[in-house]
């Protein structure tokens, strides 16, 4: 700890303390407003959510990061990864649903994953010196998609499906009954974020991206393949978001808006951030999610309407860019 | 363009012409390396130097023209295929993975597994500062343990070729010695071709010479007969 907080540069230092704050306020703010039960269940909605966007917005961040593409199909991935795994699960009927939970994640990661790959090497690949032409793609493919979900699986949303039973049982958290199933997603986001962690800092392949992030054309230099690497890191990312497609899907089930709503969560955390900073994206899928959540509840105390939520993140990027132009955790450029 | 006839290359360059989009950069570049030498590219800034050293290791490859490593043609290969071939890659800036720790920049240089441990002793013996920062963020460091660390980097494969641009470029003088220690050093162990814009420390350096003049090779020899010719100092490099 002593030698990561030494390691730090100073404006990261500054931003940690900023976090650190601003957590602290919002939870005196909700404690002192809407008591020690709504404050409680507050903060759980508020971490989950979180949680949900940081499945999403760390492939987003990894992929600008190492690729310099921001990809506007991350939502897609994600609607695709959501629909994919629900069919999957209705498909599989007669398999108990553990097996059908289990293959509707695997179904919905490996579509996913092998589609990142067809997309990197054979759409992106041939733009990389070419960013305004990605831009173009990536939003192009997400209408694209968006379209042929609704054709495949039609306009209506689907239901929430039945976790498995280990996952369908219920909890009391601060007076109110809560489904089990909301902890494992908080517990899937955390796992995921320590295991990305785990890959970016402790093996081998992480380091390669970590560099690739600042100087891809060094890494080059040194005789690693970094397309190969480019190619790994895109279908990493979409198979995260597509993990949080069909997370979903038995806690809120699946819409065609559902892609379009994160990706927007997603990119507001990316920026607050900072462009590209894995750790950068973990804290501030937390605060956003923190954020919305109070800015919800403050809203539906006082105005009777969820008024604050979306504005109130929008508000928080905003202050955040203006104190770290560069986002929390974000690199100044020189 | 002179050449003195060395006859076993390690490296042999053969009129390349290099562009970096509509810009015809090199316009007819040849220098030849001899195993085990030192080779200095002289000129002025913007004559392509740099260009040079990039379209050797693939970085912006030539368009047309000759690079031959060790007998192989390379030109027009990856950059990632040139380097595992045998040519490490000093850049201009250093380039040195901010976020890294210095014991990660020298780990992600690794082309076999154990390549750092096997040349720690060589590492460490031409730059013990290394050692202490070793779990220091790259980004930590000063422009002189950031260059020793960017020729660290190229030394943990078996490099048969350096390319080294600018070492001592925004040095403090007593770093610049140290770091001319080094490269002196290093070249029992490897060949070096060197940018270096500073003449003194180049001419006490290297033992061959390639000038660089708008994008073509002028002249080339032997660095004692460059530090004698006025005529020709004063005429590409402007040092009087």
């Amino acid at each position: 700890m002593q030698n990561y907080l030494a390691n730090l540069p100073p404006q990261h230092r500054r931003s940690w303390l900023l976090v650190v704050i601003y957590i602290a306020v919002l939870l005196v703010v909700s404690l002192a407003d809407f008591g020690l039960n709504t404050a409680g269940q507050t903060v759980f909605r508020g971490i989950l959510l979180g949680m949900l966007v940081f499945l999403v917005a760390s492939g987003l961040s990894l992929i600008f990061g190492l690729l310099d593409v921001l990809n506007f199909a991350q939502g897609a991935f994600l609607l695709i990864g959501a629909y994919v795994g629900n069919a999957t699960y209705d498909a599989l009927d007669a398999l108990s649903d553990e097996m059908r939970f289990l293959a509707a994640i695997l179904s919905a990661v490996g579509t996913v994953g092998v589609l990142g790959a067809i997309i990197e090497a054979g759409l992106i690949r041939p733009l990389y010196k070419r960013p305004i032409f990605q831009i173009v793609l990536t939003f192009g493919l997400a209408a694209i998609f968006l379209d042929l979900v609704e054709r495949v699986y039609g306009p209506d949303p689907k239901q929430p499906i039945d976790p498995p039973a280990l996952l369908n049982g219920k909890f009391t958290l601060f007076a109110q009954s809560l489904s089990t199933y909301r902890l494992f997603i908080i517990f899937l986001g955390l796992i995921m974020m320590v295991s990305v962690y785990i890959l970016l800092n402790r093996t081998r392949i992480g380091i390669i991206i970590r560099a690739g992030v600042q100087d891809a054309e060094m890494v080059q230099a040194l005789g690693i393949n970094v397309r190969r690497v480019f190619t790994l890191v895109f279908v990493l990312g979409a198979a995260l978001a597509a993990l949080g497609g069909i997370a979903i899907v038995p806690y809120q089930g699946a819409t065609l808006e559902m892609g379009n709503q994160f990706l927007i969560l997603a990119i507001v955390v990316v920026v607050i951030g900072g462009m590209g900073s894995y750790e950068g994206t973990a804290i501030a899928s937390i605060v956003v999610g923190l954020t919305r959540a109070v800015a919800e509840q403050l809203s539906l105390t006082h105005f009777d309407a969820p008024v604050l939520a979306e504005t109130s993140i929008l508000l928080l990027m905003i202050a955040v860019l203006l104190i770290q132009p560069s986002g929390l955790f974000g690199r100044e450029e020189a | 363009m002179k050449n003195d006839g060395a006859s076993s290359l390690i490296l042999d360059i053969q009129d390349i012409h290099t562009f970096i989009g509509e810009f015809h950069i090199l316009e007819g570049v040849s220098v030849q390396v001899p195993p085990g030498s030192i080779t200095v590219l002289l000129g002025r800034n913007g004559a392509g130097k740099t260009t040079t050293l990039r379209s050797i290791i693939g970085l912006t490859p030539p368009k047309t023209g000759q690079i031959m490593f060790q007998g192989q043609a390379i030109q027009g290969k990856p950059a990632h295929k040139i380097a595992r071939m045998g040519i490490g890659y000093v850049p201009e800036n250093r380039i040195i993975f901010r976020d890294l720790t210095v014991a990660q920049n020298l780990q992600i240089a690794e082309r076999r597994k154990g390549d750092l441990d096997r040349k720690a002793d060589l590492i460490f013996g031409l730059f013990p500062d290394l050692k202490r920062l070793y779990t220091l963020r790259g980004g930590n460091l000063s422009g002189g343990q950031q260059q020793m660390l960017a020729i660290a980097r190229a030394l943990v494969p078996d490099n048969s070729l350096l390319l080294i641009d600018e070492p001592s470029e925004g040095l403090a003088p007593v770093i610049i010695e140290q770091m001319m220690d080094a490269i002196r050093q290093l070249s029992a162990h490897t060949t070096v071709l060197l940018v270096e814009q500073n003449f003194q420390v180049a001419s006490q350096l290297a033992e061959r010479y390639v000038i660089i003049e708008e994008g073509m090779s002028v002249h080339a020899g032997l660095i004692t007969d460059l530090v004698q010719n006025n005529e020709l100092i004063t005429t590409y490099l402007g040092v009087a």
